[in-house]
């Protein structure tokens, strides 16, 4: 396997270079908006010299938080993600829940990863995601819908997909852009609702002579705008780089188990149930293998549901492992799947 | 000066091809240890395998038997190779015991007898999945060995080919056994 094990040194650096731009853009993004928030409130103004007037403490305090939210995702991302969803410790109390933490155990050993803390999400919607800043630090999460459903070698298809977001470093990259997504739709929010009371009559009122009054408008609006339109690039930018992914994940599932029927079976099964995950917002869709806002039962193509979705179709992604199980027989090494 | 950074250039590959050769050489020792701890797991597991179908599996004593009896000789194999074909015999009868339990009830009422069981098939897996990681960093630090032109430094530095962790060749001829079941087996 020297090809694939380039191919994922290769899918780790660019993971690492994402998420060091994802980080940039979202500081500067930030910083933005405080500074259109500083003119919107006349904390900064244009003066007839050409200059500007004020402090942009807003701007700063932008910086500031920018800053800190980034280092705190960082570390602190992937408890924020596991907070979310309501996801508690997976414990081996049944005989069902011990055979998903041997799978772990399992699937980490076929991707020579470290084993991942296992968690596990009180929903009946059968659904599973990675999350964690590196392999060292990762996590595994289930929902009882999954466990309920699958039977050993699903299960060992799903969490080998997950297991290849573990090793190609998609958690890392995955979890920075659910948590500062979600932390620009806060921001924006805020915007929206400080503009629609009275934010451009308080720039107005400050707003000096009548030329800086017309500039602060136009800024404004470009903020406005701005404001607008940033959680919509943001999340347009999750998909793209969750859709490719997905299929990527499927492929390294496979080649941990050596058996496309297992995630193949898997899919084929979750594709049957169209109830949605309570608690899964569109913040951190894009870490699940299955989007668990819609069912998954619904499934059509189309452009704006290509551009849209955070998943490739999953009859696409079920195509893809059919071709795969009848062009590759199953390795002779094959584990037994029993029990 | 273009002849220095020729040369420089020619240090600086040499430097990360050899590293790269050390690199793989540690990840195939560090795979081998792993496949060593799950083999150890499972021969520690077998004298409570013995233990719980005592009773039940009138008919599985053969394969009991066989794999009690792979399970010493690997402990007293002259050899790694004749080790390993021990451990694939165990492999062989432990495939086949698990899927004889499933044919038991009484087996699967038994709460102990199915995490016996649960930890059993893990084990297995997880051998199975060990020799797989094991056999790919061979194939990758075996190809970096024999191909041009890492060869040239792996030649000159003693890096070897390693071998694959081969499954067991075909079914072999299963060895004559007499029935001590109840005999103690000996600590690995």
């Amino acid at each position: 396997m020297t090809a694939q094990s380039t191919d994922f040194r290769a899918l780790e650096r660019k993971n690492r270079a994402d998420t060091a731009r994802l980080v940039a853009v979202f500081i500067v993004l930030f910083t933005a908006l405080g500074l259109g928030f500083d003119f919107v409130l006349g904390n900064v103004r244009l003066l007839d010299s050409g200059g500007f007037g004020g402090f942009p403490f807003l701007t700063i305090a932008a910086l500031i938080i920018a800053t800190i939210q980034s280092i705190a995702s960082y570390y602190g991302g992937a408890s924020l993600v596991l907070l979310s969803t309501h996801a508690q410790a997976l414990t081996p109390d049944t005989p069902k829940h011990q055979m998903v933490l041997d799978v772990v155990r399992e699937m980490a050993l076929a991707a020579r990863m470290p084993v991942p803390t296992a968690y596990i999400i009180a929903d009946p919607s059968p659904n599973a995601f990675a999350t964690g800043r590196d392999p060292a630090h990762s996590v595994v999460c289930v929902t009882q819908g999954l466990v309920d459903d699958m039977d050993r070698e699903e299960m060992q298809g799903v969490l080998g997909h997950e297991m290849a977001h573990v090793r190609d470093y998609d958690i890392r990259t995955m979890t920075m852009i659910a948590v500062l997504v979600g932390g620009v739709a806060l921001l924006s929010d805020f915007f929206f609702r400080y503009s629609l009371y009275g934010g451009f009559g308080a720039a107005r009122r400050r707003g000096g002579d009548r030329d800086s009054g017309e500039a602060g408008i136009i800024i404004a609006i470009a903020v406005f705008i701005l404001a607008a339109l940033a959680p919509i690039f943001a999340q347009l930018l999750a998909m793209a780089v969750s859709r490719e992914r997905e299929y990527l994940a499927d492929a390294a599932s496979v080649e941990f188990t050596r058996n496309p029927r297992a995630l193949l079976r898997a899919l084929e099964h979750i594709a049957q149930v169209e109830t949605p995950l309570a608690n899964a917002s569109r913040g951190i869709a894009h870490l699940f293998i299955v989007n668990p806002l819609q069912g998954a039962g619904d499934d059509e193509e189309g452009f704006f549901n290509n551009l849209l979705s955070t998943h490739p179709p999953l009859s696409r992604r079920i195509a893809r492992l059919r071709a795969l199980a009848g062009e590759a027989a199953p390795a002779p090494q094959t584990p037994v799947a029993g029990a | 000066m273009a002849g220095l950074i020729v040369l420089a250039a020619i240090a600086g590959y040499l430097i990360l091809a050899y590293n790269s050769l050390v690199s793989l050489r540690n990840q195939v020792d560090n795979a081998w240890r792993q496949i060593e701890v799950q083999l150890k797991r499972r021969h520690d597991l077998i004298p409570n395998l013995v233990e719980a179908v005592k009773g039940y599996m009138q008919f599985e004593r053969d394969t009991l038997t066989q794999v009690v009896e792979a399970r010493n000789r690997t402990v007293s194999a002259p050899n790694q190779a004749s080790r390993m074909a021990a451990e694939n015999e165990i492999t062989a009868g432990m495939g086949r015991l698990l899927a004889v339990m499933e044919n038991y009830p009484q087996l699967k009422a038994d709460e102990n007898v199915v995490k016996l069981q649960e930890e059993l098939t893990t084990t297995e897996n997880q051998i199975a999945f060990t020799r797989q990681a094991y056999n790919d960093v061979v194939l990758a630090l075996n190809t970096k060995v024999e191909t041009f032109p890492t060869n040239i430094i792996a030649n000159n530095f003693g890096f070897k080919a390693a071998d694959y962790f081969k499954a067991a060749p075909g079914d072999e001829a299963l060895p004559k056994v007499d029935l001590s079941l109840g005999a103690p087996a000996p600590k690995a």
